[in-house]
């Protein structure tokens, strides 16, 4: 017995003076060459060169509208490839010489629109299209952007009527995406289909004008079960070549649907810095058991706690599916779900919302996704196996 | 979530569910007439202010990091104002380190600011980065004493104030005599130790046998021995630590401590192993010393008044200590005779002891998590 316990604690102690667990403390590296961070792009990078070339005509010139809105416009845009927020904050920091006065400029008000909507301040994002609108009546972009924010809180008539006001003002197949994007979940997606297969066939759309379409004809497809479609229209927007996180995680949701996790491995094991998509990533681990998934759920409970002590609760989608599907912790993911309904409606917020409330057995919070499926007609065959699920369920 | 534009380009905007947008953390403690700090800033956030990236290759090196010291000290103090009523405290940067952070490496700025003269009133002024990026934060936490406090700086609340209440010793002295006994409350492996130590003392061995034992002053000496013995020692390697004479890495400590569990309650089951229990107490009283001052550590010792603080916080141990001691002594007093004592609480107490040591052991010393927290 004695020499049981000699020898535990040899080996103990040997162990500990090896330690090899990480620091958590903040060191002083000793190598000069280690890489500590990578950017998101290198200084001779064209992007970069822009950006800069941008950067210093503002810096001449600060009030200049012309190029803070292109330079605010561009971080936008980045911010869609790379999935990194600090380009918003970028793009608001350009525009600041605008963002408090009374009345901006049309042109400074679309980009404080957009980047509120960012922030899930839907309602000040329409007061700033409306203030747009009353001044441009006839400002496409505005109509567009009003219309897909309307989309998102369920608004589908008011939608409707902000597409149909693109009309006249706008190429076609803006209005065509609008209007589709826009059937598709209420109801009509043959007719949305069809009306995005001829937009898609036009030649002179551009590289994110076709992701955008190709998109929404994916996600169409995939909603009513046309699996093959879907696949087509995925891989035409992957096509354009344009990163773009939207459609990877609208990527990655159409094939953890169709268990085809190894795709989604392969698809986004190297995009771990965006949240949503390491979520998605950690889920198709979790359904083939590799153990990386265990690093991974770590890295996002760290995370989704860091983005809780800046105060902010943007990722309430994201947060409720890790907490139910990876956490698997119904009673706190039903709340999460729930917050995040009453800011977005979309077929995914949905989804979340009743998925929860099956896991936790409540009847009265799912409601009002059945409420809302049948009062808009919504074609989503996934949603529709779960609601009958949910309403046959006894609790 | 989707949105788009349409001017010249298309512009969609981005999901929310990217990753953290940029924050920064900045802890002050607040000491009588000056301030201690340190800031977490991101190497991204540096390089979009400074510019980091010298081969302009898009990956940041300790060695380019390094060069850029000076520029990145100039930067962040130009961004942060601290002041004590009226007085503008003068700011320091010790020393920079790196460290990791959800969202990338950040660098860690270790800062001294004088305030020349007690601080009643602190205003800090936060304007780092709010002119490139204006969904920019600074997360605060300040402490002053045992109390912390927390706040968030953003583009439109830049300025703060904080009241520094001026803690009477009393008070503090009373926080830290608090901590020092709920420490020891709740800090089961040090109750479980000292329990698995004095299960025997109502008992004596003799033949092979555990026998009641007959006088109650005996026992007395015997429980005084063992808790003087731990109080000694672990006051001894606490004040060690707590003036930073000695460090041990809290892994070797945790797991000694779980290790020191271990051996008490073997030491009952194999009772010829352990004829001098004081001296077991003692020598482990050593580490769980060191368990105490990592706790003391982590509640921020004010240098002002370190050893007043020290005391009180190992004043709060003993008391705690001696409660329990009070509560086991005259329960194990009167059922010593049962039969019950030596089979069911001293053998069952000390196999349950084992077990809950074996696991903590095995936890901390491999750093693995056998049953959820």
């Amino acid at each position: 017995m004695i020499q049981l316990i000699i020898v535990t604690c040899v080996i103990g102690w040997y162990l500990l003076t090896q330690g090899g667990s990480a620091s958590p403390e903040p060191y002083r590296p000793t190598d000069d060459a280690q890489v500590l961070e990578r950017l998101s792009f290198k200084a001779s990078d064209p992007l970069a060169r822009e950006l800069n070339a941008l950067r210093s005509d503002l810096q001449k010139n600060p009030r200049n509208l012309k190029s803070a809105v292109r330079l605010a416009a561009r971080y936008i845009e980045q911010g869609r490839s790379e999935g990194d927020p600090r380009f918003l904050g970028q793009a608001q920091a350009v525009l600041s010489s605008w963002w408090n006065e009374p009345t901006p400029p049309p042109a400074a008000l679309l980009l404080r629109a957009t980047i509120r909507q960012n922030a899930h301040e839907f309602n000040e994002a329409l007061a700033d299209l409306d203030q747009v609108l009353a001044a441009q009546p006839t400002n496409a972009q505005a109509w567009l952007t009003k219309a897909s924010i309307l989309q998102v809180q369920a608004r589908y008539d008011e939608a409707r009527r902000a597409c149909q006001r693109l009309a006249r003002l706008t190429a076609s197949h803006v209005l065509f995406g609008c209007l589709g994007d826009l059937a598709g979940v209420t109801g009509q997606s043959a007719k949305s289909r069809e009306l995005l297969q001829q937009v898609l066939a036009d030649e002179n759309l551009t590289g994110r004008e076709r992701i955008w379409i190709a998109t929404i004809l994916a996600e169409t497809a995939a909603r009513t079960g046309a699996i093959r479609e879907a696949e087509v229209s995925f891989s035409e927007a992957f096509k354009v070549g344009i990163k773009d996180q939207y459609l990877l995680g609208a990527c990655a949701d159409f094939l953890l649907d169709q268990h085809r996790y190894q795709d989604v491995i392969s698809l986004l094991q190297s995009e771990t810095r965006a949240d949503g998509l390491l979520l998605r990533l950690a889920l198709a681990e979790q359904a083939l058991a590799l153990p990386s998934f265990k690093s991974h759920t770590a890295e996002l409970v760290a995370r989704f706690a860091a983005s809780r002590e800046r105060g902010t609760s943007v990722h309430a989608r994201e947060e409720a599916r890790f907490t139910l599907a990876l956490l698997h912790d119904a009673k706190q993911a039903l709340p999460l779900a729930q917050v995040n309904w009453n800011v977005q409606r979309e077929p995914a917020d949905a989804r979340i919302l009743l998925e929860s409330a099956f896991a936790a057995g409540n009847r009265t919070a799912g409601q009002p996704v059945l409420d809302w499926m049948k009062a808009n007609r919504v074609e989503d065959f996934q949603l529709r196996q779960l609601a009958t699920q949910f309403q046959e369920a006894r609790f | 979530m989707r949105t788009l534009l349409v001017i010249a380009c298309l512009l969609l905007s981005l999901p929310a569910w990217a990753h953290k947008p940029s924050d920064s953390y900045l802890s002050l403690a607040v000491q009588n007439d000056h301030v201690e700090g340190q800031w977490d800033i991101a190497l991204r956030d540096f390089n979009d202010a400074v510019g980091l990236d010298s081969d302009g290759n898009g990956q940041l090196t300790w060695g380019e990091v390094r060069d850029k010291h000076r520029e990145i000290s100039t930067y962040a103090l130009s961004r942060l104002i601290l002041s004590a009523d009226a007085r503008v405290c003068t700011t320091q940067v010790l020393e920079e380190l790196i460290d990791h952070h959800t969202d990338g490496a950040y660098s860690v700025l270790r800062f001294h600011s004088d305030c020349s003269g007690p601080i009643e009133r602190l205003v800090v002024d936060y304007q780092l980065l709010f002119d490139i990026d204006a969904q920019h934060k600074g997360l605060l936490r300040l402490t002053q004493g045992g109390h912390t406090s927390t706040a968030i700086f953003s583009h439109e609340t830049p300025t703060q104030n904080f009241s520094i209440a001026e803690q009477s010793r009393w008070t503090e002295s009373i926080q830290f005599i608090h901590e020092g006994i709920w420490h020891i409350w709740l800090g089961f492996d040090h109750v479980l130790f000292l329990l698995a130590l004095l299960l025997p003392a109502v008992l004596v061995r003799a033949e092979s046998r555990w026998l009641p034992a007959s006088e109650f002053p005996s026992v007395c000496w015997n429980v005084v021995n063992i808790v003087t013995a731990f109080t000694v020692a672990h006051s001894l390697t606490l004040s060690l630590a707590a003036l930073d004479v000695i460090r041990l890495p809290s892994r070797l400590v945790e797991s000694t401590i779980a290790a020191s569990m271990m051996l008490a309650g073997l030491g009952n089951l194999y009772p010829m192993m352990m004829t001098r229990r004081w001296m077991i107490a003692f020598g482990f009283g050593l580490i769980h010393g060191f368990g105490f001052a990592a706790v003391l550590t982590d509640l921020g010792l004010p240098p002002g008044s370190l050893l007043l603080s020290l005391v009180s916080f190992n004043v709060g141990v003993e008391i705690g200590q001696l409660v329990i001691v009070a509560a086991f002594l005259p329960l194990a007093y009167l059922i010593r005779h049962s039969w019950s004592y030596p089979k069911l609480v001293l053998t069952g107490g000390s196999l349950a002891v084992i077990t809950i040591a074996l696991v903590w052991f095995t936890e901390r010393a491999f750093d693995l998590q056998l049953f959820p927290s």
